[in-house]
């Protein structure tokens, strides 16, 4: 049966090989730098389970020594020509976009799959596996019918992750910064605040500081989910549902997606909002969050409205 | 009290702007400390963490993919094909894409789409030759616009879409916690009322796509 360590060897391998080509890349003076950075994360994807908690947790502070000394950059440079690409592009288009689509039809078909038939793949992570799968297929396909050098794909590919650089472990980095958070009881203490703050007899400025309480948690954590529990326990339960009636579904959904409206303001949610101004090599870090706040504000007033409305 | 620090030191290093790595790793210690755990429990909890949340990292292995097709010109054939179709404004395409991925998250398929499977390749690309189409003078910072705006439809896509689908984890996370409090609440009554908000978002992210198009089309006449 595949399982997600399946993804993890295919993902410690595509690092290691970024590695080794990112060593022996003469044209980028931090070369070493980025060898040692992705060759660590090919280490903890392929060898993460035995290196025990202390273990991986000096790999972590490995590579943030190597980020947060400024060791990683990019070769300058690299490009295929535009004009070498748009001659190509009019020879393979229509193939290059069918093989761009492989990737998601094969998450989209595994899914489906490994559900329907148990036992080929772990059910609960086929998704993931799917997607594995799909890039395995895209680039067999790409590789036999566009004949590129053997290295090609490694090589592009490694020259958009040098694009990304250290914002590529930022999402995984804030996830483990949760779990620090959760052991330490700061959801607790900020609850407790949140508590105390409301002003007594108002239903509205009930709903209205769970709304807004759970907007700003999620921008502090960068995940509605961490300011969930935090924000009911606060505010929903003890208020909104106890002394006011409210329905508590109705809290619970809507209150989870005034939440949503919170990741999308917060360079916390990095995997949304700066991995992607990353890839997309946007000039202002922040130009994804600048996009989405015209929206994440006008909706976060809708969500508390509907909370008013709706629960009650 | 003592370990909302971590929480300071999080938005001083973000406005400071200091390398985030380093930002959050001082964020951890200085949490873990004030609650009173030792400096190795601190970096063996972040370790296991770490190790635990792999997944999160895995979807650069498309990179090589998206590499070789974006070296044999997949952006510039998106570009055409959209140059080909009449009426594809870019404040169409992106709705088209907003509706799209919120619908694919709807019936759970959140992974299908992404910033380095689709908006990279595809959505930001074919949305700045759309931008072009109506302002042949676009500048640098309105094509940053348009990118930004093709990702951050991604996003609200995603999100304003997922909780519409029964086995996502925020509704189990939310069944699990309201049954902490005694109240047994089937998934499909939070399936049920994250639909009034979905419906919001496509009508607000809507409008502002519709003035954001408007916005370049604009640009162009006075630059006419």
């Amino acid at each position: 049966m595949i399982t997600l360590g399946f993804v993890y060897v295919l993902a410690g391998l595509t690092f290691a090989l970024f590695a080794v080509l990112g060593a022996l890349d003469r044209s980028n003076p931090k070369r070493f730098g980025n060898a040692a950075f992705w060759g660590l994360l090919a280490l903890s994807m392929l060898g993460g389970d035995y290196l025990g908690d202390f273990g991986n947790g000096l790999l972590v502070l490995a590579l943030v020594a190597i980020a947060g000394t400024g060791q990683i950059g990019r070769a300058p440079g690299g490009d295929v020509p535009a004009d070498v690409q748009a001659t190509r592009a009019a020879k393979h288009g229509p193939f290059l976009l069918l093989v761009a689509l492989i990737i998601p039809a094969a998450a989209l078909a595994g899914t489906f799959l490994f559900k329907w038939l148990p036992g080929l793949a772990d059910p609960k992570q086929a998704t993931l596996i799917s997607l594995a799968l799909g890039v395995l297929i895209a680039l067999a396909v790409g590789m036999a019918r566009l004949k590129p050098p053997l290295l090609l794909p490694a090589q592009q590919g490694r020259r958009l992750l040098d694009a990304v650089g250290w914002a590529a472990i930022l999402p995984q980095m804030l996830a483990s910064l949760g779990a620090v958070f959760a052991l330490a009881g700061v959801g607790e203490v900020v609850g407790d605040l949140i508590g105390t703050a409301i002003p007594q007899g108002s239903l509205f400025g009930a709903v209205l500081a769970f709304g807004l309480g759970m907007a700003l948690f999620t921008m502090v954590m960068g995940n509605a989910f961490a300011a969930f529990p935090v924000m009911l326990a606060a505010v929903g339960m003890p208020l909104l549902i106890k002394q006011y009636g409210g329905d508590p579904a109705v809290v619970a959904a809507i209150g989870m997606l005034a939440g949503f409206c919170g990741t999308l303001m917060t360079p916390m949610a990095a995997n949304f909002n700066l991995v992607p101004a990353a890839l997309l090599e946007l000039k202002n870090p922040y130009g994804v969050i600048k996009a989405q706040i015209g929206t994440a504000l006008p909706l976060l007033a809708v969500n508390i409205v509907f909370i008013w409305l709706f629960a009650f | 009290m003592l370990v909302l620090i971590g929480i300071l030191i999080i938005i001083a290093g973000f406005v400071l702007r200091f390398n985030p790595l380093l930002v959050i790793m001082a964020s951890a210690l200085a949490t873990g400390l004030a609650a009173g755990l030792d400096i190795a429990a601190i970096i063996a909890a972040f370790g296991k963490a770490f190790n635990d949340t792999r997944y999160v990292s895995i979807i650069w292995i498309v990179l090589p993919v998206i590499g070789l097709l974006e070296a044999y010109g997949l952006q510039q054939h998106a570009r055409t094909l959209i140059g080909r179709m009449k009426g594809a404004t870019l404040g169409r395409l992106l709705t088209g894409y907003l509706l799209l991925r919120q619908g694919m998250a709807a019936v759970g398929l959140t992974s299908v789409a992404g910033h380095a499977q689709t908006v990279r390749p595809l959505v930001a690309p074919m949305a700045e030759a759309a931008a072009e189409a109506a302002n042949p003078a676009l500048t640098d910072d309105q094509r940053e616009e348009v990118k930004a705006h093709a990702a951050a439809t991604d996003n609200i896509g995603l999100f304003f879409g997922e909780d519409i689908f029964l086995a996502i984890g925020s509704i189990l996370l939310m069944k699990g916690v309201l049954e902490g409090y005694g109240y047994q609440i089937e998934p499909l009554h939070f399936s049920l009322w994250a639909i009034p908000t979905a419906i919001a978002a496509f009508l607000i992210h809507g409008f502002r796509l519709r003035r954001l198009d408007r916005r370049m089309a604009a640009k162009t006449e006075a630059a006419a």
